[in-house]
C-alpha cells in the first residue's frame, strides 16, 4: 500500500499495466518527455521507451484515429487528450469510427483502446479547459465511460479499462487531481465498469452523483444529517453503461432522487437519470426527480466560475427542497 | 520577390538585422522612418513590461494563467505594423504585441488573463477576434474575414496567428487549401517559438521549415528570422501587398523562441537545457533592436532604463484598475448566450439571485 493522490494513481496504474502487458502503448501531446502537464505520464517514457510512451503532434483527430488503427492491429493503446474541451477535433474520429467499429464489422474488429481526459473545471482554469463532455460522449452508443472519485476506484477502473474490448473513455476530475491522498494497494485489482457505489447509505432521498461532486456532495450529507436528514449517497463511477439497477432500488427505498452534476442542465446526463427514475419508480416517488446542475450557459472564465459550480450549500439547499417538497 | 529569394526548401531565411543589429541586408530593409521604428521598438518594450508585470502579479496570486510572450515581440509587433485599420487580426493567444500595435489596450488584456469575458469586448474600431485557445482552429476564420473583404470587393487583408505546435493539427492545412483554392487576402503567421509546450519544433514534422508547408497549398511560403523586426516586417509587408492586389494568401515562418514559460503553469526546466536559452537570450529581440537604434543614435540606455520603468508602472497601474472593476456581474453570464434571454434561462437565473440573496440573510 501507498498513499497516493488520483494522478500519481493514473501514473502508477499505467505503469503497472505497462509491466504486465507489452501491447499498452500511450502517448499524446506532452505525454513522453515531460510526461503530461499533469504530470500523469511522468517517468514511463524512461522507463518503456519511447515506443511504449511517447509525444504526438498536435492533433488530437490523428492522435484519436491512430489509436483506432493500433487497436485493430493488436495494440492496447491509451491516448490522453491534453484537455477534455480540446477532444473536439477528434469527434469525427470518436463518434463516426470509435463508437461503431464493432457494430458495423459484426464483431470483426473491435476496439480495446482507452482516452484519458482530465474532466471538469473548478481550478480556475482558463477558457475551455473547465469542460463536462459526459453527454456528448454519453449519447453515442458503443462508448464506455468512466468518472472515478477517488484514487482507489481510479487504479481499479482505469485496469478495468485498459482490459476492456471496447473503448472506454476515461475522465479524470482535474479539480480532485491532487486534492487529497488515499492507500492504493500495489497489487492488482479491478473494479467493473458499469457499476455505482454507495458511498453513503441512508432513507431520506438517493442522490447520485460522480466525480470531484461526490466530494461537495457528501460534505454536504453531512450537513444534512446534523439536521435530520438522512441522505443516501451513490457513486455513479460509470457512465455508460451506468448502473441503473442501483439507481432504481434506491429509489425505490427513499421516494426521492436527486442527480448532481457539473454539466449543464439541458440535455444534460441528469435528464436521462430522471428519465430512469421515471419509468422504473415512479410509482415510489414522493416528490419531483430533481437536477442540481450548472446553468445553461457557457462556463464562465475563472473570475466568475464559481457562480457555475456547485458547492456543498448549494447542494444541501437543493436537497433540502426536494426532501420538504 | 522575397519569397522567390527566399526559398524554405533550400533552407534560406531571411535576415536583415543580425543579433548584434547590425544591418546585414541593407538593400532589403523595410522604408521606415526613424520614429516608426522607434515607436515599434517601444511597443516591443510594453509588451515586454507586461508579461514582467503579469508574471509578477500572478506570483503574488492577484493574476490567474498568463501566457507571456519573452523573446516573441519582433515577431509579434513587426508583423502587425504592417497592417492598417480596417485590416483584421485573428489571433491565437500568445501574441501581446501584436494586439497592442493594433490598438488592443492593455486593460482589455489583463481583463482577459484576469478571467473577465470583457477582456474580450474590444471597441468598434479594433478589427481583431478574441484570443482563440482551440489551437489553430482560428485560421479558418481568417480566412473566411478575408473571404468577406474578397467578395465585398473590399481590398482589406486578414493576418492569422498560429503556433509550430499549430501547424499540426488539420484546420492548418485546410486554412491554407482553402485559402489557395480561392485566392484569399490572408497572410498566415506562424510563430515558430521552438516548443509547443514541451513538444519540440522536430517532433511537430519530418520537414524541415514549417514555411515549406506552404509548398502543397501552392501558395508562396517564407521562412524569416523572427527576432528580426525588418525581416518580419519586410516579410509581412510585401504578403499584405500582394493579398491587397488581389494576388492571394502566403504562408510566413517567423523563426523565434519562447524565451519563458508555456504559461504560469509550465515548468521548462523539466524538458529544456539552460544551454538552449542562454543561445537565445544573445539573439533577444529587444537587445538587437535597442543595439540598432542607440548605434543610429536613435536612443540611449539611459532612456531605455528610463523607459522600462515608466512602462512596467504603466502596467501596473493598469492591473490595479482591472483588479478594482474586473469582478464580472452575474446578469453578464446568462445575458450573452443568445440575442434575447429564453425563459428557462431567465428562470435559471432568478433562481440563482433569490438563492444568493437568501443566504444573505
Ligand atoms: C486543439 C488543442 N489541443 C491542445 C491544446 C492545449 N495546448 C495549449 S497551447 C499548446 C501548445 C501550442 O503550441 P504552439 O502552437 O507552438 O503555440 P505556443 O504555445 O508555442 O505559442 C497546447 C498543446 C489546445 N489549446 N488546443
Ligand atoms: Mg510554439
Amino acid at each position: 500500500m501507498a498513499l497516493m493522490n488520483l494522478v500519481s494513481t493514473v501514473n502508477h496504474t499505467l505503469d503497472h499495466e505497462m509491466a504486465r502487458d507489452e501491447r499498452v502503448v500511450v502517448f499524446g501531446e506532452d505525454v513522453g518527455v515531460e510526461g503530461g502537464v499533469f504530470r500523469a505520464t511522468v517517468g514511463l517514457q524512461k522507463k518503456y521507451g519511447p515506443d511504449r510512451c511517447f509525444d504526438t503532434p498536435l492533433a488530437e483527430g490523428a492522435i484519436v484515429g491512430m489509436a483506432v488503427g493500433m487497436a485493430i492491429n493488436g495494440l492496447r493503446p491509451v491516448a490522453e487528450i491534453q484537455f477534455s474541451g480540446f477532444m473536439y477535433p477528434a469527434y469525427n474520429q470518436i463518434v463516426s469510427h470509435v463508437a461503431r467499429m464493432r457494430n458495423r464489422t459484426r464483431g470483426r474488429l473491435t476496439l480495446p483502446l482507452v482516452i484519458r481526459m482530465p474532466h471538469g473545471g473548478g481550478i480556475k482554469a482558463l477558457e475551455h479547459h473547465s469542460e463536462s463532455l459526459e453527454s456528448i460522449l454519453g449519447h453515442i452508443p458503443g462508448l464506455k465511460i468512466v468518472v472515478p472519485s477517488t484514487p482507489y476506484d481510479a487504479k481499479g477502473l482505469l485496469l478495468s479499462a485498459i482490459r476492456d474490448d471496447d473503448p472506454v473513455f476515461f475522465l479524470e476530475p482535474s479539480k480532485i487531481y491532487r486534492a487529497f491522498r488515499q492507500e492504493v494497494p500495489e497489487e492488482d485489482y479491478t473494479i467493473p465498469i458499469g457499476k455505482a457505489k454507495i458511498v453513503r447509505e441512508g432513507e431520506a432521498v438517493t442522490v447520485v452523483t460522480w466525480g470531484a461532486y461526490v466530494h461537495d456532495v457528501m460534505k454536504a450529507a453531512e450537513q444534512l444529517a446534523a439536521e435530520g436528514i438522512d441522505a443516501e449517497v451513490i457513486d455513479l463511477r460509470t457512465i455508460a453503461p451506468f448502473d441503473r439497477a442501483a439507481i432504481v432500488e434506491s429509489v425505490k427505498k427513499t421516494g426521492r432522487f436527486v442527480v448532481v452534476h457539473e454539466a449543464m442542465k439541458t440535455f444534460g446526463p441528469g435528464a436521462e437519470l430522471i428519465a430512469l427514475v421515471n419509468e422504473k419508480a415512479f410509482l415510489y416517488l414522493e416528490a419531483p426527480p430533481t437536477r442540481l446542475t450548472g446553468f445553461d450557459i457557457t462556463i464562465p472564465l475563472p473570475r466568475g466560475e464559481h457562480h457555475y459550480f456547485l458547492d456543498a450549500d448549494r447542494i444541501a439547499a437543493g436537497i433540502r427542497d426536494v426532501v420538504n417538497f | 520577390m522575397l519569397t522567390k529569394r527566399f526559398d524554405p526548401l533550400k533552407g534560406e531565411m531571411l535576415q536583415i538585422m543580425d543579433a548584434e543589429g547590425r544591418i546585414v541586408a541593407p538593400e532589403l530593409k523595410p522604408d521606415l522612418s526613424d520614429e516608426r521604428v522607434l515607436e515599434l521598438y517601444k511597443v516591443m518594450l510594453l509588451t515586454r513590461a507586461a508579461d514582467t508585470k503579469a508574471l509578477q502579479l500572478q506570483r503574488q496570486g492577484r493574476m490567474l494563467t498568463y501566457a507571456p510572450n519573452t523573446g516573441q515581440e519582433a515577431a509579434q509587433v513587426g508583423s502587425a505594423a504592417v497592417l492598417r485599420e480596417t485590416d483584421w487580426l485573428v489571433p491565437a493567444f500568445r501574441e501581446l504585441g501584436a494586439w497592442l500595435v493594433k490598438g488592443v489596450s492593455l486593460e482589455h488584456i489583463y481583463l482577459y488573463w484576469y478571467g473577465n469575458e470583457w477582456g474580450s469586448h474590444f471597441p468598434e474600431n479594433v478589427r481583431m477576434l478574441p484570443i482563440s485557445i482551440p489551437i489553430a482552429s482560428q485560421l479558418n476564420h481568417a480566412l473566411g474575414l478575408a473571404m468577406a473583404s474578397k467578395l465585398k470587393g473590399e481590398d482589406d487583408v486578414t493576418i492569422g496567428y498560429v503556433g509550430d505546435g499549430g501547424t499540426s493539427i488539420g484546420d492548418f492545412s485546410e486554412a491554407l487549401n482553402f485559402a489557395g483554392v480561392f485566392s484569399a487576402p490572408v497572410v498566415f503567421f506562424i510563430q515558430n517559438n521552438q516548443y509547443a509546450i514541451s513538444v519540440k519544433r522536430a517532433v511537430q514534422t519530418k520537414a524541415s521549415t514549417l514555411a515549406q508547408k506552404a509548398v502543397a497549398a501552392g501558395i508562396p511560403g517564407i521562412q524569416v528570422d523572427g527576432n528580426d523586426l525588418f525581416a518580419v516586417y519586410a516579410a509581412v509587408e510585401e504578403a499584405v501587398n500582394r493579398a491587397r492586389a488581389g494576388e492571394g494568401p502566403t504562408l510566413i515562418e517567423a523563426y523565434t523562441y519562447r524565451l519563458g514559460a508555456h504559461t504560469t503553469s509550465d515548468d521548462p526546466t523539466k524538458y529544456r537545457e539552460d544551454d538552449e536559452v542562454l543561445v537565445w537570450q544573445a539573439r533577444d529581440p529587444i537587445k538587437r533592436t535597442k543595439e540598432y537604434l542607440i548605434a543610429q543614435g536613435l536612443w540611449s540606455a539611459e532612456q531605455d532604463e528610463a523607459q522600462v520603468a515608466e512602462y512596467e508602472a504603466y502596467a501596473l497601474e493598469v492591473f490595479r484598475k482591472v483588479e478594482e472593476t474586473g469582478e464580472p456581474q452575474l446578469e453578464d453570464f446568462f445575458k450573452y448566450t443568445y440575442r434575447d434571454m429564453p425563459e428557462h434561462l431567465k428562470e435559471q437565473y432568478q433562481e440563482y439571485v433569490q438563492y444568493l440573496e437568501g443566504k444573505v440573510k
